[in-house]
């Protein structure tokens, strides 16, 4: 039946290659679907406890996916007349920006103050070119003690400012951020043109949305042609076959079409991990591509002729590529249990990518080498050469390796503790990235990207003029501003003073909270009738007037800091105010725990498919000993390449979190071909453990160290990415694969000759 | 009377289509509108307002509302807040002019006192309902400039479909889309246009009912906002017109003594 198949293949090879391209095509018609994901929101599944907390918060007050200008004067004066002009003119031109909701800066703050029996509320700069000297000092005086403004619009210093634009978009359209990202920045020119001494940075989670596309644009731009380089050079050096090397590439590309096709038919969104999916998929085609040539060129040369060499190279390759390409196909879609939907994406188009690449290069691949002319070349024995002195080192030393390989491998694996999570979201973007840029020049002049929020919550209808309610906001505010770390602390309580103050006829004495329900009460209705068309208190207090949100700025901090203020806030909330207690929410909030959630939830995902793996090799090896014994050098790589991390980088977050279960499979294919040759020799031919290695060494070997030198070339590549979490994904998995090759060849064939069982 | 109005309006109205600019046209449709509306004298009624939030949450306001129509300017109006209970006693003065802001004055009982509301900008939210003062205060012809787009039917009614475009530089709109009723000429629908010119909210007025067989009262405007997705029911109740108010009840003395 097998013979048959291949004999058809061989036979009818224009036929077989005519289907291949026109299957291509068809799948890869699908392309036209694709579109990059401009979300922050994707790495959250619609389940993420976090993520349901955020929005409804969003759903109670306002969204605040926002687009920040910061304004960096060269004089470093925010409060001159040209400065503030600028200003002035881009916050009434920010309104204009698609989506936008609320408009908030410097000159459009709403300043209250006391006039004779009156509450004056208007703009703090209005005109700002005709401002006298006295006036802007007077601005600057109020601007940088006001507790709404410092550290968030405005450096305590006043050389740099900001213009936050509150952004709701519809999200009915993929071009929705694109378009206000656009309008933003055309704006920040016009004004930069105008006003030739500032200089404009953009950020903010619009702007970050609009970065996750652009970064994948420019990953593919780089990451692809190294990758295409890094296979063509490999491959010739490794086949030194122009037709095999061709024969590869066009399995390579066809299969590369074909994923991206059913990928865009599926509707699957592009996302910065899923741009890493070709890399990753041409790599393993390789390998597939490697085992059937490397054999076929070798009955070449042992003089076979063309069609019988290539018929007996499938028969020998069929069963371990099938297997292997079973195993690393589970490997990948336990990446479904990943609560980050990308990372589910990237799992199933590469497990996609793989059987495409096992059916192209069991039938497309033999019939090409069909046709193009192939010449026998003279025995190249220096890889199998070298692997002969391998064997018999190992064998002679078997006892010491698996002392000295063990001993490394516990060592190692006790490093695994030295790991920390940490997601900050802007080191995602590495710093070529003008998001990036632009968001590290913020944090250091002007404020911070990392919120913690929450909804306070009164009880009551109303309650938001509770006076206790708001002595315990205020102490709670009072609590967050003695933390380390915090820059800024955005609460209602704040302006409560201010008004009470104003109806003291701007007495100092009065900057307290009112003392009466009734009276925070009519003079925040008072306020809400003074203010403008945007610049409402509906952002900050809900429709019952119960509960008021209460937004904490950060520096950039690590996930770990972040989750220690947050936990100690909880602590005071409990003790001090158990009543409003609230969890923070916020992106900052949910990428927190989304490495912690992913570990979890990836290690579900990787015991189920080591479970099936397992019993996938029991089954094709017959043999429970075998199959039992091939879980350590299977798990093993993914201990050590953990633990070597925690020695060398000792960071680990959502991206790694996939590492383990997409190496899996991909470790257990040097496994299944050492031991199916291991096998053979022992069940087919009759030797002993030790002969058995050695005919392991000598007829996988050299594939083996060959693809998984492709291999880790690949996706060391990926640690080229502009995108950290790809870059980190890239640089473990590469150093799984070699740490993988190194147990298959210093402590599997020990494992063998001592635990291997009696010969047959 | 009314018949009478009637016959001419519909012989003026075909030639008028012809003759007019859609300027003209939608002047004349606001001229109309407020003709009509013209010689109540005062009123006095109850407002219910139901905010709701994209959450679904729910909050009730409770306001008396008084109006004295002014001759030659805008009318003057007095809204006492009754619930929230921290806001019951508090009361809003709100002088309409036909050009210029209004003037506005807010008596705190807890305070005891009367606040001028000085600010140039009073676009902001209505009690943090959907509705901003400018939405409520008296429609007068001069704050807007107007076009007349089409006729079209309006749940099966067929009404005028005019633009019209704010006068006041402050205020939050840039343009709202007017649905009048070809018949009665009282508004069924406003859809309003935010700063950059995109749709912001849309009211819709709701079981008309004719007072002094001559005024038309929606009893419900429901305002949506399409950007935020909060809303608010605005419900009219006991509409008593020519309830023998005076100027004397509309002064800012008389605030204190607003109940």
């Amino acid at each position: 039946m097998k013979e048959r198949f291949f004999r058809f293949i061989l036979d009818r090879k224009y036929l077989v290659i005519l289907l291949a391209f026109i299957a291509t095509f068809a799948m890869a018609a699908g392309m036209k679907n694709l579109q990059f994901s401009n979300d922050y929101r994707m790495f959250f599944s619609e389940e993420n406890p976090q993520l349901t907390a955020f929005e409804q918060l969003q759903n109670t007050y306002a969204k605040n996916d926002n687009v920040l200008f910061v304004l960096a004067p060269k004089d470093g004066k925010v409060f001159s007349r040209k400065t503030l002009s600028a200003v002035e003119e881009l916050t009434k031109a920010a309104w204009q920006i698609p989506y936008s909701l609320r408009v908030d800066s410097v000159t459009n703050f709403q300043h209250t103050y006391a006039e004779g029996d009156d509450l004056v509320v208007d703009d703090l700069a209005r005109n700002a070119a005709s401002l006298s000297d006295e006036d802007l000092q007077r601005i600057q005086e109020i601007a940088v003690n006001d507790p709404l403004l410092v550290h968030r619009l405005i450096s305590p210093e006043a050389h740099v400012t900001g213009v936050n634009v509150t952004i709701q978009l519809a999200e009915k359209k993929l071009t929705e951020v694109p378009e206000v990202a656009g309008a933003a920045q055309q704006l920040a020119q016009q004004i930069e043109q105008k006003y030739p001494h500032i200089k404009i940075h953009l950020t903010g989670m619009v702007m970050m949305n609009n970065a996750f596309p652009a970064a994948s644009i420019k990953d593919m731009k780089t990451l692809y042609p190294a990758m295409f380089a890094a296979v063509l050079i490999t491959l010739a050096l490794m086949l030194r076959s122009i037709p095999g090397t061709f024969s590869t590439l066009i399995v390579i590309i066809l299969m590369v079409l074909g994923t991206m096709g059913i990928t865009g038919w599926l509707n699957i969104k592009l996302s910065p991990p899923t741009t890493t999916v070709p890399i990753v998929i041409m790599t393993l085609a390789i390998a597939d591509c490697v085992h059937i040539l490397v054999n076929f060129l070798h009955g070449m040369r042992v003089g076979l002729a063309k069609r019988d060499a290539l018929l007996e190279s499938l028969r020998i390759n069929l069963q371990p590529i099938f297997l292997t390409t079973i195993t690393t196909a589970i490997g990948f879609l336990s990446l479904n249990f990943s609560d980050a939907p990308p990372f589910r994406d990237l799992g199933n188009m590469a497990a996609m990518g793989v059987i495409l690449a096992f059916i192209f290069s069991i039938s497309l691949l033999p019939a090409m080498m069909m046709i193009l002319p192939v010449k026998a070349m003279s025995t190249d024995s220096r890889g199998s050469r070298a692997m002969m002195h391998l064997a018999e080192f190992v064998i002679r030393h078997k006892i010491k390796l698996l002392w000295v390989v063990g001993g490394s491998i516990l060592f190692l694996i006790a490093q695994i503790p030295n790991n920390r999570l940490d997601d900050q979201f802007v080191k995602y973007f590495d710093e070529t990235n003008e998001f990036r840029t632009a968001t590290d020049f913020a944090t250091d002049n002007l404020t911070g990207i990392y919120l913690i929020e929450y909804s306070l919550d009164s009880g009551e209808a109303g309650g938001v003029s509770n006076p206790e309610f708001l002595r315990n906001v205020e102490a709670f505010a009072q609590w967050y501003r003695q933390q380390p770390n915090v820059l800024h602390v955005n609460t209602l309580t704040d302006i409560m003073k201010r008004l009470n103050r104003n109806m003291h006829a701007d007495d100092d004495e009065w900057y307290r909270l009112p003392d009466k329900r009734d009276l925070s009460a009519q003079y925040l209705l008072l306020y809400e009738f003074s203010l403008p068309f945007g610049l409402d208190l509906n952002n900050q207090i809900n429709v019952r007037k119960s509960a008021t949100r209460f937004i904490v700025t950060l520096e950039s901090i690590s996930t770990q800091q972040m989750l220690a203020i947050e936990e100690s806030a909880q602590q005071w909330l409990a003790t001090n105010a158990p009543g409003m207690k609230a969890d923070g929410a916020s992106p900052s909030i949910m990428f927190a725990h989304i490495g912690n959630r992913n570990i979890r939830s990836m290690l579900k995902g990787t015991t189920v498919a080591l479970v099936m793996i397992s019993a996938i090799l029991i089954l094709a090896f017959r043999s429970l000993r075998i199959g039992g014994l091939s879980l350590l050098p299977n798990l093993v790589p993914i201990g050590t390449a953990f633990g070597l991390w925690g020695l060398l980088v000792g960071e680990v977050g959502l991206a790694l979190s996939v590492v383990s279960g997409m190496t899996l499979g991909i470790v257990v294919d040097d496994t299944v071909h050492f031991l199916s040759k291991f096998l053979r020799a022992r069940r087919e031919q009759g030797m002993n453990a030790e002969d058995a290695v050695r005919y392991a060494f000598s007829t996988v070997g050299t594939a083996l160290w060959v693809t998984s030198f492709v291999l880790m070339l690949g996706f060391a590549i990926l640690a080229l990415s502009h995108f950290q979490l790809n870059a980190g994904m890239g640089l473990l998995t590469a150093i799984t694969i070699g740490l993988a090759l190194v147990a298959d060849f210093l402590f599997l064939p020990p494992l063998l000759m001592l635990f291997g069982g009696r010969t047959k | 009377m009314k018949r009478l109005l009637l016959i001419t309006l519909c012989s003026l109205l075909p030639l008028a289509g012809n003759a007019m600019t859609p300027e003209e046209q939608g002047l004349e449709i606001a001229k109309e509108v407020d003709r009509r509306d013209t010689g109540f004298h005062d009123f006095k009624a109850t407002m219910t307002m139901l905010l709701r939030n994209k959450h679904g949450e729910e909050s009730l306001r409770h306001m008396r509302t008084k109006a004295l129509e002014v001759e030659d300017d805008g009318d003057k109006t007095l809204i006492i807040f009754d619930r929230p209970r921290d806001v019951k006693g508090t009361a809003l003065l709100s002088y309409s002019h036909k050009t210029g802001a209004d003037d506005q004055w807010l008596y705190l009982p807890a305070l005891k006192r009367v606040k001028r509301i000085a600010s140039r900008n009073k676009s902001g939210p209505f009690m943090g309902s959907e509705f901003a003062y400018e939405d409520l205060s008296s429609q007068e012809v001069e704050k807007y400039t107007y076009k007349y787009i089409r006729d079209e039917q309006l749940n099966g009614k067929d009404a005028l479909v005019q633009e019209r475009y704010p006068v006041d530089p402050n205020s939050g709109y840039t343009r709202q889309v007017v649905w009048v009723d070809k018949v009665e000429y009282i508004p069924l629908k406003i859809e309003f246009y935010d700063r950059k010119k995109a749709l912001l909210k849309t009211l819709e007025f709701k079981s008309y009912k004719q007072y002094l067989d001559r005024y038309w009262r929606a009893s419900e405007m429901f305002m949506q906002n399409h950007q935020t997705g909060k809303s608010t029911l605005l419900t009219w109740e006991d509409y008593k017109f020519r309830a023998g108010l005076k100027s004397s009840n509309f002064g800012k003395n008389s605030l204190k003594r607003a109940r």
